[in-house]
Order: C-alpha cells, then sequence, then structure tokens
C-alpha cells in the first residue's frame, strides 16, 4: 500500500519534472536575475574601492580633495578586468554623460607611471563637482534609483524622491501608452473576434476550414511580409484610401499609417487569433441544442444569446482578452513599423537600454515595473471577471 | 517508469538545455556577421565566397541591425556564436574599452598607413564608410533641396519628412538645418542650449515628420511618395537608381560619414580563422570589388585607387563628396547616446 | 369535425434533392397523445423542427388553431419542447432552468418562485432546485426539461425520444409519468419514438412513418392488429407472413391460396377479389400448435428451434414452404426438434394486406 502510493507520487513527480525545470530554468532564474539587476549596484564600488573612502568625508560642493584624485588614480591603477571596468564606465556615464571619454582619456593616462597625483591635467572636468557627485552616488551597493527611473522619479541632493525634470524621460507616460494600446486591441479583438468565432463556429466543411485559415494567416506570415501588406493596404495612396476616395466616402486621404490608428489596425490584425481561437474552442464544445431550446422557451434570438451563448462562451472571451492583453503589452515591432512617433510601447523602451545600451539594471528595473503593474491588472480583471471563467471549471 | 529512467531522462534534459543554451558554432565553420541587404550580398561574392575557397574554410553568415547590448551579452555568456563582426565605430570604441573584442594582428593585415586614419583601430579595421544624407526623388521634385536648411522649408517644399528614429544623425541635421555649419555642430551639440536648440528644430516640423528605423524604409516612402524627402544611406540611394532606374539624389553637403568595422568577438572559437578572413577581406584587390555591389566608401587607400571613376564618384569617400561633409562624432555619441535617447524618446513621446 | 389542434397540409422538407418529408398530410387532435414512430432517418425529427419553428418548411402550410403559423418565429409559437438530450442551460441551477420561460415572458418575481416550485413538485425534484444539471442523474435531468418544457402551461408539447438514453426502468417509469400529466393537463403531445412498445403503451394514435411518408396513422391498437401495409407489419412487432392469391369467397370469409398450393382461409377484407395477390398476416401469439390436426386453417410443420425467453417459448417452425414462428406459454410441454405438429391459424386472427 504504502509502496503503491509512493509509486504514485513518484510518477506524478516525475511527469511534473521537466515543465517544472523548464519554468525554473527558463522564468524563475531570470527573473530572479531581472530583480537582483534592478537594485544591485556595485559596478563602481568595485573597481573604485579607495576612492569611495574618500568620497565618504566630501562635501559635494568644493572641488576634489588631492586625496580623492590620487584615490582614483590608484583604483584605476589596481584594476584589471577591462569587462568591469567597462561596466563601471557605463554606469558612470549613464549618471552623468561625458564620463565615456573622459575616463578613457583617464585611463590611458594612468598607464603613464608619471601622471599624478592631481587628474586636473589629465583633463579639467576632474575639477567639476558633478563628476565627483555621480561617483559618490554610484558607492551603495543596493539603489533604488533605476526603480524610481522607471517611473521617472529620482533622488535629489537631500535625498528625498522628486519628479525628475520635465522632458528628460517619459517611461509614465509610455507605460500608460502600452496599456492604452493594449486594451484598445484588446477591446478590437473580441468585437471583431467574437462575432468571426460565432461564425466559424456555426459553419462545417470547408467553409469553417478557410475561415480559420483567413484568421490564422497572420501567424503563418513573416513580419517583414505583413508590414509591407499593411503599407500597401494603409499608406495614403494605399489600396483602402484608394478605394474610398473612388467611390466618394471621403474627399482626402485618411490617415491610417504612422499613427495609432496603424498600430491599433495592425496589433488587432496579428493577434486576432489569440482571441479567436480561444473563443471558437470554447463555442464547439456549447450543444447546438441550447439556442433553439431558449428560443422555443419563449427568448426572442438575441436574448437567447445574452442568456445562453454569452454566459457560455465566457469563458474564451476571458481567456482570448487576457492573451491578446498579454501579448499586445510585450509588443514593440509592430508599433516602431507601422506606428507614428508617439506611438512607441515600453518593451521598445527596454529593448534600447538591453540591446543598444547594455545598461541591464535600467532595462531590469523598467521590466520588473511591467511585471508589476501586469500583476496587478490580472488579479483585478480576475476579480472583476469571476474565479470560475479563469481556469476554473465552468 | 522507474526512477532511473527519471534521473536519465533529467540528465538527458538537461544536457539538451545546456547544448541548446550555447550552440557554439563549430570550430572551423567561420561566422561572419554583417547588417543584411544589399552590403551584406555583395560583401559575399567579393569576400565571403572567394576566402572559403581559398582557405578551405567553411563560412556562415548571419546579420544584425547593431545593439552593443547584443554583442556584450553574447561575449559574456562565453562562447560566442559569432566571429567576425561589421560593427559602427562606437560600438568599436565602447568594445574595444571593454574588452570584448580580440586584438587584430595588424602583421597579418599589411602596414597600417595603407588605410584611411579614421579607419585604424588596436580592436577592429573599418571596411566601408556610408554617408547618411538627405535623399529625393528628382522625377517628383526638378528642383530639389540643396541643403538641410531646406529640408525645413515647408514652403518652398510641401510634404512629409522622414528621418532616422533616434537622436544620432537626427540632432545633427536639425541643428545644420538651423544653419549651424557642419563643422560647429558637434561643438553647439555639446551645450545643453544646443540640444534644446535642435530639439526645437525637430519640433518646426510638427505633423510634416515621420520616422524611419531600418534602411529600406526611407527608399520606400520616397518611392510610394509617402514623404517628399528623408534622411537616407547613400548606398540604398545609389542602390534603387542602379537597379530600379530611379532618379533618387542624394545631397552630399551636410551628409555624415561613419565608418563601420570588422572586429572578432573575444573567445571565439575561430580567432586565426577569423583573423586571415579580416585580412583578406582588406586587402586591395579584394576591396576595390565592393563598389560595384553597393556605393560605399573603402577603407585601403591602394584599393580605391582601382575603383572606376564612374563608381567613384558615388562614395562617401570622393573627394568632392567630402566637401561639406560631417564625420559621425563618436566621442560625442558614446558620452551622450544613453541620455539623449532618453531625452529624444521622452519628447517624442510627449508630441 | 374533429377539433384539430395542428394541421400540416402537404408539408415538404428537401435537401438538396434528397426529400427528407414528402407532402405530409396530418391533423393532430387537441388533447390527444400523438407518437410518431418510423425507423432512423424517416423524418420525424424534422417534422418536429419544423413544428417547434426551428426549420422552415419548403413546402406547405402548418396551421394551429386554424391560423397559418409558418412565418411565426420559434420564440412566439408557444410550444414546449424536449430535447432527446435535455438542452438544458449548464450555467444555470435546475430553478433557473425552469424560471427561463416564465422570465423570458416577463412573469413577475414571486409568480415566476411560485410557479417553479409547483413544476418541481410535479416531477418530484423540489429538494433539487439549486444543484446545476450537470449533478443531475440522467432521469432527474429528463424531468427538469419536462418541467421547464410545461412550467408556461404551452398549449403543445414536442418531444423528441425524451426518453432515448434513460435504462429500462426508468424509462417505464417517466412513460407512465409522462402519461398521467399528460392525462392531467389536458396537453396536445407530439411524441417521437423510434420504439415501437414505447408508442403502443403511450399513444392515443400512432404514425408510422418511413422515408418522409406516414405508411399509417391510427390507434395502437389498429396498428398493431390490422397494419396497413407490410413495411407497418413488419415494423411493429413480429409477424409471420405469407404470400397468396384469393381463390373465392364464402360470407364474411375468404380462401387463400398460398403459394405452395395450401387453401387458407381468412377475414374477408372488401376489394378482395378473386386472383387478387395478398399477404397474409398472422403475430406468433397468435399461432396456435398441436399433436393431432385441428379443424380448418392446419397445417404440418416440423418444429426447427425451441428458444427459452424467460416468459415464453419461441418456437422456430418449417412447413407449408416457409418458417413461421410462434410463441408459447412457458409453462406448455416442449418439443424436441424435428418434432411435427400441426399449426393452426384461427381465420379471425389472420389479416390480409397488398403485398
Ligand atoms: N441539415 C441536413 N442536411 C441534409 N440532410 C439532413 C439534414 N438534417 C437531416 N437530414 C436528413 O434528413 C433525414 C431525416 O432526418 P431526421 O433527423 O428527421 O430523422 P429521424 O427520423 O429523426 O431519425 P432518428 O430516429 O435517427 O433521429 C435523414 O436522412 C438525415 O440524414
Ligand atoms: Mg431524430
Amino acid at each position: 500500500m504504502m509502496a503503491r502510493l509512493w509509486n504514485r507520487r513518484t510518477r506524478a513527480f516525475l511527469l511534473v519534472m521537466p515543465m517544472a525545470l523548464f519554468i525554473a530554468v527558463f522564468f524563475v532564474w531570470p527573473l530572479v536575475i531581472m530583480v537582483k539587476q534592478s537594485v544591485s549596484d556595485t559596478a563602481v564600488l568595485q573597481i573604485l574601492p579607495r576612492t569611495a573612502d574618500e568620497v565618504a568625508g566630501w562635501d559635494r560642493a568644493s572641488p576634489p580633495s588631492e586625496a580623492m584624485q590620487a584615490a582614483l588614480i590608484a583604483d584605476l591603477r589596481a584594476a584589471t578586468d577591462e569587462k568591469a571596468v567597462g561596466d563601471m564606465v557605463r554606469r558612470l556615464n549613464s549618471a552623468q554623460s561625458g564620463f565615456r571619454t573622459l575616463m578613457s582619456k583617464t585611463i590611458s593616462a594612468v598607464a603613464k607611471p608619471e601622471t599624478g597625483p592631481l587628474l586636473a591635467p589629465v583633463d579639467k572636468r576632474w575639477m567639476q563637482p558633478p563628476y565627483w557627485i555621480a561617483i559618490a552616488d554610484a558607492l551603495e551597493p543596493r539603489t533604488d534609483r533605476y526603480l524610481l527611473a522607471a517611473v521617472d522619479l529620482e533622488r535629489d541632493a537631500t535625498g528625498d524622491i522628486t519628479q525628475m525634470p520635465e522632458g528628460s524621460s517619459a517611461n509614465r507616460l509610455i507605460f500608460g501608452r502600452t496599456f492604452w494600446i493594449a486594451g484598445l486591441v484588446t477591446l478590437f479583438c473580441v468585437l471583431i473576434g467574437y462575432p468571426y468565432a460565432l461564425l466559424i463556429a456555426a459553419s462545417t466543411g470547408t467553409t469553417r476550414a478557410i475561415l480559420l485559415a483567413a484568421v490564422l494567416l497572420p501567424l503563418w506570415t513573416s513580419l517583414l511580409v505583413r508590414t509591407a501588406a499593411w503599407f500597401i493596404l494603409l499608406q495614403e495612396q494605399g489600396l483602402i484610401n484608394g478605394f474610398l476616395l473612388s467611390t466618394g466616402v471621403i474627399a482626402s486621404p485618411l490617415a491610417l499609417i504612422f499613427n495609432r490608428t496603424g498600430v491599433v489596425i495592425a496589433m488587432t490584425h496579428v493577434l486576432l487569433p489569440l482571441m479567436v481561437l480561444p473563443i471558437y474552442s470554447v463555442l464547439v464544445t456549447i450543444p447546438t441544442n441550447l439556442m433553439p431550446a431558449a428560443t422555443s422557451l419563449g427568448a426572442h434570438p438575441l436574448r437567447a444569446f445574452v442568456h445562453v451563448m454569452l454566459p457560455l462562451s465566457l469563458r474564451g472571451v476571458v481567456s482570448g482578452m487576457l492573451l491578446v492583453f498579454m501579448t499586445a503589452v510585450g509588443y514593440y515591432i509592430t508599433p516602431a513599423l507601422v506606428g507614428g512617433a508617439g506611438d512607441q510601447m515600453i518593451s521598445a523602451i527596454i529593448a534600447f537600454y538591453s540591446t543598444q545600451t547594455a545598461n541591464w539594471s535600467m532595462a531590469s528595473a523598467l521590466g520588473m515595473v511591467l511585471l508589476a503593474i501586469t500583476l496587478v491588472l490580472y488579479v483585478v480583471y480576475a476579480q472583476l471577471s469571476g474565479r470560475n471563467s479563469i481556469g476554473g471549471r465552468m | 517508469m522507474t526512477i532511473k529512467n527519471g534521473i536519465r531522462g533529467f540528465g538527458l534534459v538537461s544536457a539538451a538545455i545546456l547544448a541548446f543554451a550555447a550552440t557554439p558554432g563549430l570550430a572551423g565553420d567561420l561566422t561572419i556577421v554583417g547588417w543584411g541587404g544589399a552590403t551584406q550580398d555583395g560583401q559575399r561574392e567579393a569576400y565571403f565566397k572567394p576566402f572559403a575557397a581559398k582557405e578551405g574554410i567553411k563560412v556562415l553568415e548571419d546579420s544584425w541591425d547593431g545593439g552593443y547590448g547584443v554583442l556584450q551579452s553574447k561575449v559574456n555568456a562565453g562562447n560566442p556564436n559569432w566571429d567576425v563582426v561589421q560593427v559602427e565605430s562606437e560600438e568599436l570604441v565602447l568594445g574595444c574599452a571593454d574588452g570584448i573584442y580580440e586584438k587584430l594582428d595588424w602583421a597579418q593585415i599589411g602596414p597600417k598607413e595603407d588605410f584611411l586614419e579614421e579607419s585604424v583601430s588596436d580592436c577592429g579595421i573599418g571596411t566601408l564608410t556610408s554617408g547618411t544624407g538627405l535623399a529625393y526623388d528628382s522625377e517628383k521634385l526638378p528642383d530639389g533641396p540643396k541643403s538641410w536648411v531646406d529640408f525645413w522649408d515647408l514652403k518652398k517644399y510641401p510634404g512629409k519628412r522622414a528621418l532616422r528614429k533616434g537622436p544620432k544623425y537626427t540632432l545633427e541635421f536639425a541643428l545644420m538645418g538651423d544653419g549651424v555649419p557642419a563643422d560647429k555642430v558637434y561643438e553647439v551639440l555639446a551645450t545643453p542650449e544646443g540640444v534644446d536648440r535642435a530639439f526645437k528644430k525637430l519640433e518646426e516640423l510638427g505633423p510634416n515628420l515621420i520616422w524611419w528605423e531600418a534602411g529600406a524604409q526611407p527608399i520606400q516612402y520616397l518611392a510610394s511618395g509617402e514623404v517628399a524627402m528623408s534622411a537616407a544611406y547613400n548606398g540604398r540611394v545609389s542602390n534603387v537608381n542602379a537597379k530600379e532606374g530611379k532618379k533618387f539624389v542624394f545631397v552630399w553637403p551636410g551628409n555624415v560619414v561613419a565608418t563601420d568595422s570588422w572586429v572578432i568577438l573575444k573567445g571565439s572559437a575561430n580567432k586565426e580563422a577569423a583573423q586571415k578572413a579580416i585580412a583578406f577581406m582588406s586587402q586591395p584587390e579584394n576591396q576595390a570589388k565592393m563598389p560595384k555591389y553597393v556605393a560605399y566608401g573603402i577603407t585601403n587607400k591602394k584599393a580605391a585607387a582601382e575603383v572606376p571613376p564612374e563608381l567613384e564618384k558615388n562614395l562617401p569617400t570622393n573627394v568632392d563628396n567630402l566637401k561639406g561633409a560631417l564625420p559621425l562624432g563618436v566621442d560625442f555619441w558614446i558620452d551622450n547616446n544613453e541620455s539623449l535617447t532618453q531625452r529624444f524618446n521622452a519628447w517624442l513621446a510627449t508630441r | 369535425m374533429a377539433d384539430f389542434h395542428i394541421r400540416l397540409d402537404g408539408v415538404t422538407k428537401t435537401y438538396g434533392s434528397l426529400r427528407v418529408v414528402d407532402n405530409l398530410r396530418l391533423d393532430i387532435i387537441r388533447g390527444e397523445f400523438l407518437s410518431l414512430l418510423g425507423p432512423s432517418g424517416s423524418g420525424k425529427t424534422t417534422i418536429l423542427m419544423m413544428l417547434a419553428g426551428f426549420q422552415d418548411a419548403s413546402e406547405g402550410t402548418i396551421y394551429v388553431d386554424g391560423n397559418m403559423i409558418n412565418d411565426i418565429p420559434s420564440h412566439k409559437r408557444n410550444m414546449g419542447v424536449v430535447f432527446q438530450s435535455y438542452a438544458l442551460f449548464p450555467h444555470m441551477s435546475v430553478a433557473q432552468n425552469v424560471a427561463f420561460p416564465l422570465k423570458m415572458r416577463g412573469f413577475g418575481r414571486s409568480d415566476i418562485r411560485e410557479r417553479v416550485e409547483r413544476a418541481l413538485d410535479m416531477v418530484q425534484l423540489s429538494t433539487m432546485k439549486d444543484r446545476k444539471p450537470s449533478q443531475l442523474s440522467g432521469g432527474q435531468q429528463q424531468r427538469v426539461a419536462l418541467a421547464r418544457a410545461l412550467v408556461f402551461e404551452p398549449g403543445v408539447v414536442l418531444m423528441d425520444e425524451p426518453l432515448g438514453a434513460l435504462d429500462k426502468q426508468l424509462r417505464e417509469q417517466m412513460q407512465l409519468d409522462i402519461r398521467e400529466l399528460h392525462a392531467r393537463l389536458g396537453l396536445t403531445i407530439v411524441f417521437v419514438t423510434h420504439d415501437q412498445s414505447e408508442a403502443l403503451t403511450m399513444s392515443d394514435r400512432i404514425a408510422v412513418f418511413n422515408k418522409g411518408r406516414i405508411e399509417q396513422i391510427d390507434t395502437p391498437r389498429m396498428i398493431y392488429d390490422h397494419p396497413a401495409t407490410r413495411f407497418v407489419a413488419e415494423f411493429i412487432g413480429e409477424t409471420n407472413l405469407m404470400e397468396g392469391e384469393i381463390a373465392g369467397r364464402e360470407g364474411d370469409e375468404a380462401m387463400v391460396r398460398l403459394s405452395d398450393g395450401c387453401m387458407m382461409r381468412v377475414r374477408a377484407r372488401d376489394g378482395l377479389e378473386r386472383g387478387a395477390k395478398v399477404l397474409v398476416t398472422i403475430r406468433p401469439e397468435k399461432v396456435e400448435l398441436s399433436d393431432p390436426p385441428a379443424a380448418a386453417n392446419s397445417f404440418p410443420v416440423t418444429v426447427s428451434d425451441t428458444i427459452y425467453q424467460g416468459d415464453h417459448f419461441r418456437v422456430q417452425l418449417q412447413g407449408a414452404g416457409q418458417r413461421f414462428i410462434a410463441r408459447r406459454d412457458r409453462r406448455a410441454a416442449e418439443w424436441p426438434q424435428g418434432a411435427r405438429l400441426h399449426a393452426t391459424f384461427a381465420a379471425d386472427d389472420c389479416w390480409v394486406i397488398a403485398p
């Protein structure tokens, strides 16, 4: 008896192993790294320990003391790991532009034994407090500056949290826009996808296959082909404008691409399958005789739909909306290709920090904020749509 | 399933994951990474195929769109699956300082004096020089713009304009459009007032300004008439003229000239072959073949002399074309790219 | 003239070239229990669907209370429908299911509660009103469907094989329940089944369908004892069929010469002329078996098999050039295989139909 129980347990355990392992390696681990990246700030401290000691007693306003300058030279002479130095420079430059050229100049200067103990001869920028403040602010191993910066906040000279100056960062706006666009796309996907799923579920044979293929097509075509297609369709001299102009519906071409409209159209197009498929898969499980039953009981077809079809298919709608929304939140290539200047989404900013400037901390912090907001929205959504409809049984 | 099987299964899965996570190019197969498009098509004919044939080495190709973080993460992960990569000048400088490239053995390549000064570095060697500048379709605009000042003249040249999305090039063009001479651009841009001035200039175009990200886009926009003029790469412009019989014009004064280089990623399993490939691609007789495929300047001075004049006149390195050109401020951008991009994004977001 | 509740006049349903219901004329009397009986695919469900308004007739007219209803949509027809698979709404409780038609008709809250309670009492499910359909047994679900179809007091109830999915015992119980409700509420019920014994026990009248046409419509008794066609004779119960032709008439009896030359005396029927080809049918339980020959209509037969069937024996016989089946009381003596006997068919029990 015990053996059998144990056996069953091991079997269950072994069955979930690959999945658990997969999640651990490809989800939990990166997530932990991301969290660490977004708050850890050791790049400068690692390379400049002596400078750190000297800077501790500095008043942040007067020119740097001789001891500080000597310590910096000593630290740079002691540094051997090029990559770690690179990380330090990147960290300092992201706080104070100009550090890169300043540092590369200084590093090649300190390689010569005659340099020192003062830095002014190397570059007079070393006499300006902002560069030293940047160093002083980068010496705590834990920091909230990235998380704050992700939502356009920073600490002022006294350490209080304040707004970043106007025009220097717009992450909050971009976050808001990202969720707004994702919401719009989700809405349009429901409005188009639900009737379409009904149509597929009601059809049979070849018609059904064709209708399904039509909605799956965007998943099968490459991004470039799709983009070219949107371009042909939506541009000012494009097919849609051409048609509308020739039929006299409009007098001058509509702006359908390189603006919000284009982004919403294109994303709705790509994400429609994610809405249609879950709804469709729920619809086909609904017995076909429920609607006739409802009408025979005196319900007008519309009321029959509202009272029977809609609640029964809600499960599909709920999961479709989740899928579309979550996917839409992460989009950035499509908005970049068919959107206008004001349609950049937050993933584009994250991609910029990770692939362009290798500022992993900032990328992680933005990712954390995105994850947190998404989780909050999910919880609210789960509450609103009822626990049963999400994942629960009917 | 028994426990033993399970454990063996587990081992297999993890082995598979590890193998997948770190697939180095098989030692012996050299992977060279360019920027795709017509340029890489040309590089294949001029460099990759003859090199593979000569050395009996299999050359694999890949292409990318730049991004320093991409290279950094590849090298930091160890065992990079790319060997030779074509990088832009800032990536060259940054990576060289960070030590993510192997140092080149110049003895194998040849005397440094044979090459243009800006293409010589410890970690890389320049391979092509491109111009980014003002382009328009002369069939649609017979009396076209002559300068960036004209680019901003909405009265004389109505219609939309396209610029590359991002601060690099765009801010330079904006200042030149505001009358700053080419040789003063970076001086002005280095001051906060200069940056404000550039953004204000961009503001002037209002809804007439759209953005592109891939090099093929501006050509498409010009061809379809979506925009009246655009910033574009000179090679793309020559290419569409040659291949599709267009009459696009690239305005040389005020173009920003930048050099791309070959580098070897640190930890490359094929360092030897990579070094040989770079040497091969830098030989004058091989470089001289490139302008036939795409109108980018070449860096070996001896090779430049061998290019036929009708091709040479389209290169950014042509003496006449260099008049009024602006060499890319590499130092400026490695210092300011992050902060200016942040500002640029914020500015875009609030427009 | 009888009080016709529903009249189908020349109703036809075609799918492409397939005539699923073929020029149907059928009058349904107010308050009657009419069964539509027929093999699978004979068009029974299709007729019901047209009555309920789920499908349009391709041709013909349907009248209810003398008014044409072809163009009246389903939800205004006021007919209760019970589906073979119940069609309960899975997301609603039992009470909500039963309340649905009342809600659609705008009944007041307390009125609805009262009526639902009464309907559930009627089907003895008051204690389960808060359960979901998935928490009920098949029979219970069936009773909910019934309550739901009756609660709004429709004049007509259409049932499509409502008992098909139930086991024998439950089915028989439900048969009685439905009959009792029918009697108590004075409903007109159209009941589709392909179970002939169900049709026989429940119906006032049975319409036997074959390929979209009515073969015969009559009381169960007439359908069983006096089938109008060979199809009906064979479809309802078991029967013995003998081919022959009319050899002559004697008063209210006629002589039939069977194919092997034997003469048989049957009850006469109008229109049977001398020389007409006929089929003689006799039910197995009407076949008498005896050792010595009885009077008339006796044929020598041989027992080829005897099968024990619980309450009776089924005896297979060979004689007069064909096979017969007879039923014998379980207490009767058993004959061994090969026993030579005489089978007697009383003239009154023999029924003659056109071949
Ligand atoms: N939508 C349809 N298209 C084509 N033929 C159909 C369609 N619906 C029904 N039929 C055909 O109509 C005929 C009658 O169908 P119907 O469902 O009325 O039979 P039934 O008598 O109810 O049979 P059963 O006892 O098996 O339920 C069948 O041959 C069926 O194949
Ligand atoms: Mg049926």
